[in-house]
């Protein structure tokens, strides 16, 4: 399965499409992650390419991807052609406020992944919402092993994040669960 | 070993680590970066040294003098960076010194631009520098295999104390997978270099490292020498890997990131009834005309797409000769070909041929 992750630099995209990555690895699949890079640091427009499969993974760049994951409204129409027919593509609702033309051969997902991670008390983790609900969704990997991935990434310091972090992976569930 | 993921620029780092390597000299360019950045922390923790120069010119002879210790060293650049080093790299050649560059290759020429490319092949294979010299060229186009021809790149420097080049390009050096390290070697297990390497004269007649000789007939003398290790290396070093070879009409020719992306072209024309194989030289120096010329005999035509103007595709047609026809199709400036892309050009390719 294919992803693409696009959003502002500074959304979280590129982590969420590692922890996807990671979680894939830990599944015992084979795994690539793919960065946009440049200088998209802050403010401009940032992406990253996860293939996930049980076979090798020949290609890391694809012209197609079953899942388009939207973190903002320049991501949702540059990237909104990708996707597969009868494949997924989960907006970012908090931020894209229109409907995008690509709507009638796939599935879509609008979560409110700013006013959830607000709820929960960290507006940064509005990119774990949003993972939660590729993985409620589409079952690509389980809970726990994007729970495993989160504790491998997020260590020293950073793993006083980890709780809150799991929790909006699990809101995210929920709410794609709910669609 | 557990698998781990990690950056490919990461991934060489600590493979050079495992490998033995303790000395590191580098300047930042993007897209490499990481490889530095990675190496200023770890060479610390196990008691080796990382030093940033004021610049590539700097670190090129930063690392012809730690070589001619004999000790495992290593830089990382990208493109315009390995321009720089173009003299010394000659002169560390000549006065064959065992180190291991990585060039993690970006659009061109001049400054280009920062996304993956491979128009440094000529570079790398040809030349670069000046006078007559050879490195040996390992083109990974995986994480894992980036790692594991990191250690080769450190025993075949050594085995033929000669330069090797590690032959990667920004989308290799930034992409993350999953990967298994090779264990750490034992320092006291590393070749013995005793017999050239300047160790402190004290006791023993001095040794001398050099690339300079006045009289003709004595230069001569270590062009020739030069001249007999790269035979020997083309004799024994030459590695390549064939996908959907055995029945294949038409293969396709690449290396490095588009080896891999190739791969994906070939399956999807699998699927579609299409007998299409790849070639994937993993040295491109020493290339693999020998296995390719062999290939000629069974298939119908080549289909060579790189990240350049064509370059790797002279050496195919030096293998290939006139025997069968060749198709090139390229990318440039930092642009990388998809997989759908790349079988619609062949496609057309072949269409234009059976008419």
């Amino acid at each position: 399965m294919r992803f693409i992750f696009a959003g502002f630099g500074g959304q979280g995209v590129m982590l969420m499409g590692q922890i996807l990555a990671y979680a894939g690895m830990i599944e015992g699949k084979n795994v690539t992650w793919m960065p946009s890079y440049g200088p998209e640091m802050r403010g401009g427009t940032a992406n990253c390419t996860v293939v996930v499969s049980d076979d090798q993974v020949a290609s890391p760049v694809v012209d197609k991807a079953e899942v388009v994951v939207a973190m903002n409204i320049p991501s949702m129409l540059k990237f909104q052609d990708y996707i597969t027919e009868n494949g997924y593509f989960f907006l970012n609702k908090s931020v894209i406020d229109r409907e995008p033309d690509r709507k009638d051969d796939v599935k879509i997902y609008k979560i409110q992944c700013n006013e959830i991670a607000d709820e929960l008390g960290n507006l940064k983790v509005a990119n774990m919402v949003m993972l939660g609900a590729v993985i409620g969704a589409t079952n690509i990997v389980s809970k726990e092993s994007v729970f495993k991935a989160l504790e491998k990434k997020l260590t020293g310091k950073k793993s006083e994040l980890i709780e809150i972090n799991k929790k909006a992976i699990e809101e995210g569930i929920r709410k794609a669960r709910e669609q | 070993m557990e698998k781990v993921m990690v950056k490919g620029t990461e991934a060489i780092g600590e493979a050079a680590i495992r490998a033995g390597c303790r000395h590191f000299f580098g300047y930042p360019i993007t897209p490499q970066s990481e490889l530095p950045e990675y190496m200023s922390k770890r060479l610390p923790e196990v008691g080796g040294v990382f030093l940033q120069t004021e610049s590539e010119v700097a670190t090129v002879n930063m690392l012809y003098g730690a070589a001619c210790t004999g000790t495992r060293v290593m830089t990382s650049t990208s493109s315009p960076g390995f321009s720089l080093m173009m003299e010394g790299v000659s002169y560390m050649a000549c006065a064959q010194l065992p180190a291991v560059f990585v060039n993690v290759v970006r659009g061109g020429p001049g400054l280009g631009d920062i996304q993956p490319a491979q128009g440094d092949y000529w570079q790398a294979t040809k030349g670069g520098g000046h006078g007559d010299y050879k490195l040996i060229v390992l083109a990974p186009s995986t994480v894992q295999e980036a790692v594991d021809l990191t250690v080769l790149a450190f025993d075949l420097a050594d085995k033929y104390r000669t330069p090797a080049l590690i032959l990667a390009d920004g989308l290799l050096g930034q992409m993350m997978e999953p990967v298994e390290f090779p264990e750490f070697r034992d320092l006291e297990t590393l070749p013995d270099h005793s017999s050239w390497a300047l160790t402190g004269a004290n006791g023993r007649k001095p040794h001398i490292v050099t690339s300079f000789d006045i009289d003709p007939y004595v230069l001569e003398k270590m062009n020739l020498e030069l001249v007999e290790k790269y035979k020997e290396i083309e004799k024994n070093e030459v590695r390549w890997e064939e996908f959907k070879t055995e029945d294949a009409e038409i293969i396709i020719t690449a290396f490095g990131t588009v080896g891999r992306i190739a791969k994906s072209v070939v399956e999807m024309a699998r699927k579609d009834g299409l007998k299409i194989g790849l070639f994937r030289p993993i040295t491109v120096w020493p290339f693999p005309y020998k296995p390719l010329e062999e290939l000629a005999e069974k298939v119908e035509m080549f289909f060579d797409v790189e990240m350049n103007m064509g370059q790797m595709l002279e050496d195919v047609r030096l293998a290939v000769k006139d025997k069968k026809p060749i198709a090139f199709y390229s990318r440039m400036g930092g642009v990388v070909p998809t997989p759908n892309e790349i079988y619609e050009a062949l496609k057309k390719e072949i269409g234009r041929r059976v008419k």
